[in-house]
């Protein structure tokens, strides 16, 4: 609610400088669409702040083609019917140029057909594969997709040679479609599937949820979830006495977890964009500079650790900025087919390679295996 | 005496295992159920921000723990959270002359919205926890197999002590006597002398006091943040219904009755369910037996819902 009215009157006040400003080019109007609160404020909060320092950083410099931006950004709390009236809103009555968000996957297919009937550009900032797949022509999305984080876990389950897995998911947007991926895509990988348990988001306790998947003796568990529920399985697995290898989504790339979990989240396996081990990658990385460039303008504007949710916001900007300037307009259809063109843009997430057909333009390499090392995320040394 | 498993071989060890998850749901909505009792007993009204006394009681004990020993942390929580409860009775309660049962509803849901909203400007919406009390978050105490987390030892015991005191306090206590005096007739309990409207900020600051508890030595195994409060408390109504209102010896009982029943749903079904079998037995108890399971149907009567 606070920061609502804080977003209100931020609006208001940018109404009012704009009609001040009348003579000077028309504002570029951006939404955005966040769970700044709620059960996934933790990736709706990076997401609004890197959105604001980088809509000023532009303006800054003059803005995109000559025009400033007007950044209005909206706090749906994660549900997705808020998410829809925000979007109706954004389309209909701010005339927005383009959406960026929602966070999470579940708000994103609630709104998917809106902005495709509204004709605006959607950059969501939600993983799941069926944001893009069917691919909708007004629809992109910056996270790497859920899919390539399967196979990642595979890839690597593989070498561990894990075959007998136990599968925990949230019923949430996010668990659903990671769920849908993992049974879709184990058989071809050789992995049995076990036990396969749904949990409520706002779980508090998983010990019996934890207790039937030890009952299947697995050699391994995953976990796909963005809720405080994935730090909590963790603990309670562990307690319980289960000591196979748990792998998480790539949801668990948040050091306040690792934080809350203490003990329980070492060595917890999960496939992660490259922004949480910006510092440790080799110098000639490519994406060494934006990473390093991103993560520390944004700690030292807030004074708080970047995560790899706010770079799907940042992902998103600039993927939308190279769009507008590829296609030297503001027409909406023109920058949708530019970004569809645009190939090589180095992001926080990965190298985007964009086309009609792939409107994500990341690929498994986006990923990086990761582990919890001394309480702290680390590149997983390969045996 | 183990129950059907379909296409499983039953353990004797894992049905111990969910029966310990049970008994840790069970306690944990037990607290939170006590806390709504204790309010509804002196003022006949269902004190909506319940949930959000547990949040304060674990948030309050996260920030002062960072620069006092954990027994003064918690203690320190325990009293912000009471002076919180105080606030609230004395500025939006207090002053209202027989306000409706709706009235209160939307009064005290309103409070625990601006609980909440305080709570996201001070701490913001990370989620936090209290270490654990003894051990760590992966140790666990392993009798034959069945493993148990200490701090559930913890819950257990201080959820025991807490019952204890409370019922020790409103049966031996000159002030527990006033107050459930208060709950009986206030009319008649004024006429004997008692400030009644003292009793009510009393029953705030005990309920404030039991959720502060209760949110200290469960956000080790639950994590706390702003809006942890309102999944509780809806578990916490569930069993006060579930129990009496009103009756916090019931609401312990209720509260091991849906935690157990959650936990071994578990085994049997698959878990997506556990949350449907919670609301079913909510349903059930308010149409077949709406003063609850341990209630009596004419007392419930005198109540004013």
């Amino acid at each position: 609610m606070r920061k609502s009215i804080g977003i209100i009157l931020a609006a208001l006040v940018m109404a009012t400088l704009t009609v001040g400003a009348a003579g000077a080019a028309e504002t570029l109007k951006i939404g955005a669409i966040l769970s700044v609160t709620g059960p996934a404020s933790f990736l709706g909060a990076p997401e609004a702040k890197t959105l604001e320092m980088l809509v000023a950083e532009t303006n800054k410099k003059g803005g995109i083609l000559g025009r400033k931006v007007e950044l209005i950004v909206k706090d749906s709390g994660a549900s997705p019917e808020k998410a829809f009236s925000f979007a109706k809103q954004l389309i209909e009555e701010n005339k927005v140029f383009a959406i960026i968000g929602p966070s999470t996957s579940g708000e994103t297919m609630k709104i998917k057909s809106v902005a495709e009937e509204g004709k605006t550009i959607l950059m969501s900032c939600a993983a799941a594969e069926v944001i893009v797949n069917p691919v909708a022509k007004y629809v992109f999305k910056t996270p790497q997709r859920d899919r390539d984080a399967v196979i990642k876990i595979f890839q690597q389950m593989k070498k561990m040679k894990i075959t007998r897995i136990g599968v925990l998911s949230s019923n949430t947007g996010f668990g659903n479609a990671g769920k849908a991926q993992i049974e879709k895509l184990a058989p071809a990988y050789g992995i049995l599937i076990l036990a396969n348990e749904v949990y409520d988001k706002a779980a508090s306790d998983l010990t019996a949820e934890v207790t039937k998947i030890k009952a299947a003796n697995v050699q391994g568990i995953i976990n796909w979830s963005i809720e405080p529920a994935q730090a909590i399985v963790i603990k309670n697995a562990r307690q319980i006495g289960i000591k196979v290898p748990i792998f998480q989504s790539h949801g668990f790339g948040n050091i306040k977890y690792v934080q809350a979990a203490g003990a329980a989240a070492e060595g917890v396996l999960f496939p992660a964009g490259r922004l949480l081990v910006a510092d440790v990658l080799p110098k000639n990385h490519p994406q060494k500079a934006v990473l390093v460039k991103y993560k520390k303008d944004y700690e030292s504007r807030y004074k708080e650790e970047a995560s790899t949710f706010g770079g799907h916001a940042y992902d998103a900007f600039i993927i939308l900025e190279k769009g507008i300037e590829k296609a030297n307009s503001t027409d909406k259809a023109a920058v949708r087919s530019a970004i569809e063109q645009l190939k090589g843009v180095v992001g926080t997430g990965g190298t985007f390679y964009f086309s009609p057909s792939d409107h994500n333009g990341l690929n498994v390499d986006a990923f990086e295996m990761l582990t919890v090392s001394k309480g702290k995320f680390a590149i997983l040394k390969q045996k | 005496m183990l129950p059907i498993v379909w296409g499983k071989e039953p353990k004797l060890e894992f049905f111990f295992q969910y029966l310990v998850a049970g008994i840790t749901y069970g306690t944990i909505y037990a607290i939170v159920a006590i806390g709504f009792n204790i309010i509804y007993n002196a003022t006949g009204i269902i004190n909506f921000a319940q949930g959000e006394f547990v949040m304060l009681g674990g948030m309050t004990a996260v920030t002062l723990n960072q620069f006092l020993p954990l027994p003064l942390a918690i203690l320190g929580a325990v009293v912000i959270t009471m002076i919180v409860g105080a606030v609230i009775e004395i500025v939006f309660i207090r002053w209202l002359h027989k306000p409706s049962v709706l009235r209160m509803v939307i009064i005290t849901i309103g409070i625990s919205i601006l609980i909440r909203e305080t709570a996201l400007h001070i701490w913001g919406e990370s989620v936090r926890a209290l270490p654990y009390f003894t051990g760590s978050s992966t140790s666990s105490i392993n009798l034959g197999g069945v493993y148990i987390s200490s701090q559930i030892l913890w819950v257990v015991g201080v959820g025991a002590l807490a019952v204890a005191a409370l019922s020790g306090f409103f049966n031996l206590t000159m002030l527990g006597r006033q107050m459930r005096a208060c709950s009986a007739n206030r009319d008649a309990a004024r006429l004997c002398g008692i400030d009644a409207g003292n009793m009510v900020t009393l029953s705030f600051v005990l309920s404030a006091a039991i959720g502060a508890i209760g949110g200290a030595v469960v956000c080790p195994i639950t994590y706390v943040q702003y809006d942890s409060g309102t999944p509780l408390a809806i578990k916490g109504f569930t069993v006060a219904i579930l129990g009496g209102l009103g009756n916090s010896t019931a609401a312990v009982g209720a509260g091991m009755i849906l935690g157990i029943l959650e936990s071994f749903s578990i085994w049997v079904l698959p878990t997506a369910y556990k949350e449907a079998i919670s609301i079913a037995i909510l349903l059930l108890i308010l149409f077949v037996k709406p003063s609850g399971l341990f209630g009596s149907a004419e007392a419930a009567r005198l109540k004013e819902f």
